[in-house]
């Protein structure tokens, strides 16, 4: 019976052809793989994503509580068509990017997350992502959404995507942005970089383990604290 | 006159703060107040740029005054672009010199991340000259990229000396724990690699992403006070030894020579002067590099270095921590932050950090004497500070 109720519950995954891995060269001067997750991966993603959820800065706990359920739901079969994309270097956690495959013109974009900041690196993820939509999955159009005013900047105007506001998103009633091939196709030369196939050793260090991000955002001990921590990060003033 | 002494000096994180700009304001002059056990001043200046019309903020003084429990003492915004905290630090050491005051709070503050990063280009660009400049879309970020190019062209500056500023300041800001930027870059990442590029695009060509500092929100400040009240404080004794200040024509294409900074090299000139002391003397020092060019361009004509011969002695490693003449130790706007009201107020206390001891990873050994630059416009309107340890 359970596994009755199972079938019922598991949507039925379309089959999409695998993002191809990639390398580039980040600001850092170091190589940053982005590959696929694999389902069972996921695990192995969730305990640096949690830690966020507590993070009251630059909508962090917005972006990884929604991200967090989503792999979840990626995880246990309750989302159709998903996909999860890592960006590692050194094997460390550096960004994590995931959307989904609604139709077969129209991919859905779900969350960026960057692990570590300064670098671009949610902006070489985000790429990634666009990338898998229109050449692996050979869409139309992605729609979007901003829920950082970061993320808007860098989506809504770096790419300066359209307005597709009549239609909604699944993250919520906010409106939608569309990312059409031929905004993708003139943003492509400049914004999506890497290369492939990725050296075997690179490819290897990714897959082998996926190691903590050095130096995540990190929660406060407090709420108080939070208002504290950011204006005095050394605790000079409470101390 | 009297003498003139920092007796404090506290900052925020330069970042993105969420909160209203008075707090910010308020913040840094609480960490002041305990830096110098300090719980009184006679009077208050705050030094802001955009709280009208970033913020929907007016009488910003009049709101940190009393948020700082400082009522009845007196309270007074200072506008002056970029360089209002310095200007405001002008205020306070001439409202000590003169004997009006003994204890003097020093304020600067921004919250220039309640707006995009659009608007708050644009807002720093209301300082150009409004017919001459502005309507024909001129931003600073242009400005400085017309002003690189002659520079380039006249010294042989390179993109590649551009990129060694930045990467030796974002390397400062990682031993800095206020500062906006904690990143490694390297010339590879930004430069030499085939996706430099995209890791460091043009802005305004020939200045690309890293070449040009963040926009910040942060607050800082300096408490001046005379030698009476400096004997009761616990610190080491950094006087403000030189003001000066100097201003240029507004539109940078009336200057003669564009590539002179002359309001830079006169506000120098008479702050050392007056604290009698030369280029040469200088162990550490802060200069306005809102964009990369401008430190190698300020440190030639503050005397650091000969004219066009500042990328050199960036080669040679002389503005490093370490080198003959450390330069932005802090991070400078580059790495540590530029929130414009408060910039030359947090110029001032990594000056007075320096100088007492207090820097630490980043601290320049036996620093003795101190210089900032805090650059407003573009060199329309300078002040420069002159510090110097005495004891």
């Amino acid at each position: 019976m359970a596994i009755e109720l199972e079938r019922i519950l598991r949507p039925t995954d379309t089959p999409m052809a695998p993002y191809q891995p990639k390398y580039m060269t980040v600001a850092s001067g170091e190589a940053m793989v982005i590959r696929q997750a694999a389902r069972d991966e996921i695990p192995a993603l969730l305990p640096h994503v949690e830690p966020l959820i507590h993070v009251d800065r630059d909508f962090y706990d917005i972006v990884a509580a929604r991200l967090y359920a989503e792999l979840l739901g990626y995880y246990k079969y309750r989302v159709q068509d998903e996909y999860v994309l890592v960006a590692q270097i050194n094997g460390e956690l550096a960004a994590i990017v995931n959307g989904r495959r609604v139709t077969a013109d129209v991919g859905m974009s779900y969350h960026t997350l960057a692990l570590r900041r300064g670098l671009r690196l949610g902006a070489h993820a985000f790429a990634a992502k666009m990338e898998y939509h229109f050449e692996g999955l050979g869409q139309k159009e992605v729609l979007i959404v901003a829920e950082s005013p970061i993320g808007f900047k860098r989506w809504m105007i770096e790419y300066k995507l359209e307005k597709r506001f009549e239609t909604p998103h699944e993250l919520g009633g906010v409106p939608s942005w569309a990312l059409t091939k031929e905004i993708y196709d003139k943003a492509k030369e400049s914004l999506v970089v890497g290369k492939r196939p990725v050296p075997v050793e690179f490819l290897e260090k990714a897959n082998e383990a996926i190691l903590p991000p050095s130096d995540p955002p990190k929660p406060p001990a407090d709420l108080v604290a939070a208002r504290r921590s950011k204006y005095d990060p050394t605790g000079y003033f409470t101390n | 006159m009297r003498e003139v002494y920092a007796a404090g000096v506290g900052i925020t994180s330069f970042t993105r703060l969420d909160y209203p700009l008075s707090e910010i304001a308020a913040y840094s002059g609480m960490m002041a107040m305990k830096d110098s056990g300090l719980t009184q001043a006679d009077h208050l200046y705050v030094a802001n740029m955009g709280g009208c019309r970033l913020n929907h903020q007016s009488g910003l003084a009049s709101a940190v005054v009393d948020t700082l429990s400082l009522c009845p003492a007196g309270a007074e915004l200072i506008e002056n672009g970029p360089a209002s905290g310095a200007s405001a630090i002008k205020q306070g050491y001439m409202a000590v010199a003169s004997g009006l005051h003994d204890v003097v709070m020093v304020i600067g503050a921004e919250r220039m991340r309640e707006v995009n990063n659009l608007d708050a280009t644009d807002f720093v660009a209301t300082l150009s000259h409004p017919l001459a400049e502005y309507i024909y879309g001129v931003t600073l970020p242009s400005l400085a990229a017309m002003f690189t190019r002659l520079y380039m062209e006249k010294y042989g500056v390179t993109s590649r000396h551009l990129a060694m500023v930045a990467i030796k300041n974002q390397d400062n800001a990682l031993l800095n724990p206020f500062a906006h930027l904690h990143q490694k870059i390297t010339m590879e990442g930004i430069m030499d690699s085939e996706d430099a590029m995209t890791n460091n695009p043009y802005v305004s060509e020939p200045l690309r992403f890293f070449d040009c500092c963040p926009i910040s929100d942060g607050g800082a400040c300096l408490i001046l006070a005379s030698a009476d009240v400096m004997k009761k404080i616990k610190k080491p004794m950094v006087r403000l030894a030189g003001v000066g200040q100097a201003t240029d024509s507004h539109a940078v294409h009336e200057r003669e020579n564009p590539t002179d900074l002359l309001a830079v090299r006169k506000a120098a000139q008479e702050s050392l002067k007056m604290a009698g002391i030369k280029p040469s003397d200088v162990n550490v020092a802060e200069l306005h590099d809102a964009f990369t060019i401008l430190e190698i361009a300020e440190s030639e004509e503050v005397g650091f270095f000969k004219k066009g011969e500042g990328h050199r002695a960036l080669e040679r490693g002389e503005t490093k921590i370490g080198g003959k003449i450390p330069i932005n130790t802090s991070g400078g706007l580059k790495g540590k932050g530029h929130p414009v009201g408060a910039t030359g107020v947090g110029q001032a206390h990594e000056i007075v950090l320096q100088l007492r001891g207090e820097a630490k990873k980043r601290q320049v050994k036996d620093a003795r004497v101190g210089f900032t630059c805090n650059f407003g416009g573009f060199g329309n309107n300078v002040v420069c500070l002159t510090f110097v340890r005495e004891n």
